[in-house]
């Protein structure tokens, strides 16, 4: 069996990434998270070998772009002088202290947090995405919404 | 309780990505092996793929687009991208032969797919200028092979580029049509585009 046209895993997962990442680290870095995410994939793709499971695999690579990124950011927020950093467009533009509480979690509790509710993943393909066991997904993922329930973030409604 | 799942079930809600700087990224770093596109065409759609070399398929739809991808993916690559603005020149071509405004096609073939004798038969077929005829005897003999007419007639069957590669333009040595993928029909048409037929 040779694997399908990559053009159809594109067109089959694009939106899961695309929803990821923007959850993820905002609109702004989506865009380049994006492009690195599937370029990895098609880098990667003729060489892969188990060919189940597709979802997860870019979703995978979408969470490791997802951390690259917030490294960056966080770099470029060290004191560098008075550029302004541009403001940051929100998930959907609404809601912005529910996602800046999101951002805020660790890595693992945000991402596993995403993938449940924003991915509608099982606990064991947020395990294989995270690299971490189905136990410990479910774990991540009751631990970070605990974390966002202590946290006071009040809806915002315009 | 569910409000912050609620909330978080939000951020399903956000428009697709434009996938056109990630192939116009893909081909800049040399990972698109082969973009395809649809294009119109008086006899239906059209696919059409391209690799780094030139051209290498094109497909009436009455082939599967689907398997014929599957076919490129398992032969060529499986870095298969659908990249439009990668075939403009070929769709433009296409479409100014169609309307009787253009007599040769500008993109150079890869012929990959192709092999042995057959790679030979449509090396010679790609040979006959537009507005000309040759013969199933004639090319068997161009490809090496005088005796080889029927041999010829199967490799020009096989024809993974028709319409470029003018498999149209071999008719039988008494002057019939012969056949054609898809339907003497389309042999006819071409040939009436090309000013053969009347």
């Amino acid at each position: 069996m040779s694997l399908p046209p990559f053009q159809r895993i594109l067109d089959a997962h694009a939106p899961h990434v695309q929803r990821f990442l923007v959850a993820a680290v905002g609109r702004d870095d989506a865009d380049d998270c994006f492009q690195e995410t599937f370029l990895s994939a098609l880098r990667a793709y003729p060489r892969l070998r188990h060919r189940t499971n597709l979802r997860a695999w870019v979703l995978t690579i979408a969470h490791r772009k997802a951390i690259d990124s917030h490294r960056a950011r966080a770099r470029r927020a060290t004191p560098t002088g008075s550029v302004p950093e541009r403001p940051t467009k929100e998930v959907t533009d609404r809601d912005p202290a529910l996602w800046a509480a999101v951002r805020a979690l660790p890595p693992m509790q945000r991402d596993a947090v995403l993938l449940r509710y924003v991915n509608d993943l099982p606990h064991a393909d947020i395990g294989t995405v995270l690299g971490c066991s189905e136990e410990a997904a479910r774990r991540n993922v009751h631990e970070g919404v605990k974390k966002l329930r202590s946290t006071d973030m009040e809806e915002w409604s315009a | 309780m569910n409000e912050l799942v609620a909330r978080l079930r939000a951020g399903r809600n956000v428009p697709n990505a434009d996938t056109g700087p990630f192939v116009d990224r893909a081909a800049a770093d040399g990972l698109l092996d082969v973009a395809y596109a649809t294009v119109d065409s008086p006899f239906g759609p059209l696919l059409v793929a391209v690799t780094p070399t030139g051209l290498v398929r094109l497909a009436y739809s009455d082939e599967r687009h689907d398997a014929v991808l599957d076919d490129l993916a398992a032969r060529l690559s499986p870095r298969v991208l659908e990249a439009p603005a990668r075939l403009a020149g070929v769709r433009r071509d296409l479409d100014e032969y169609f309307a009787g405004h253009r007599r040769g096609f500008r993109i150079p073939i890869d012929w990959s797919l192709t092999s042995g004798f057959g790679r030979r038969v449509l090396r010679a077929t790609s040979k006959i200028p537009f507005g000309g005829v040759s013969t199933y005897r004639e090319i068997a003999a161009a490809a090496g092979s005088p005796n080889g007419s029927r041999a010829a007639g199967n490799a020009l069957g096989n024809n993974p580029i028709p319409i470029v590669v003018p498999c149209h333009r071999v008719l039988r040595t008494g002057g019939g049509l012969g056949g054609y993928t898809g339907g003497v029909d389309r042999k006819e048409r071409l040939l009436h585009i090309e000013g053969v037929l009347l």
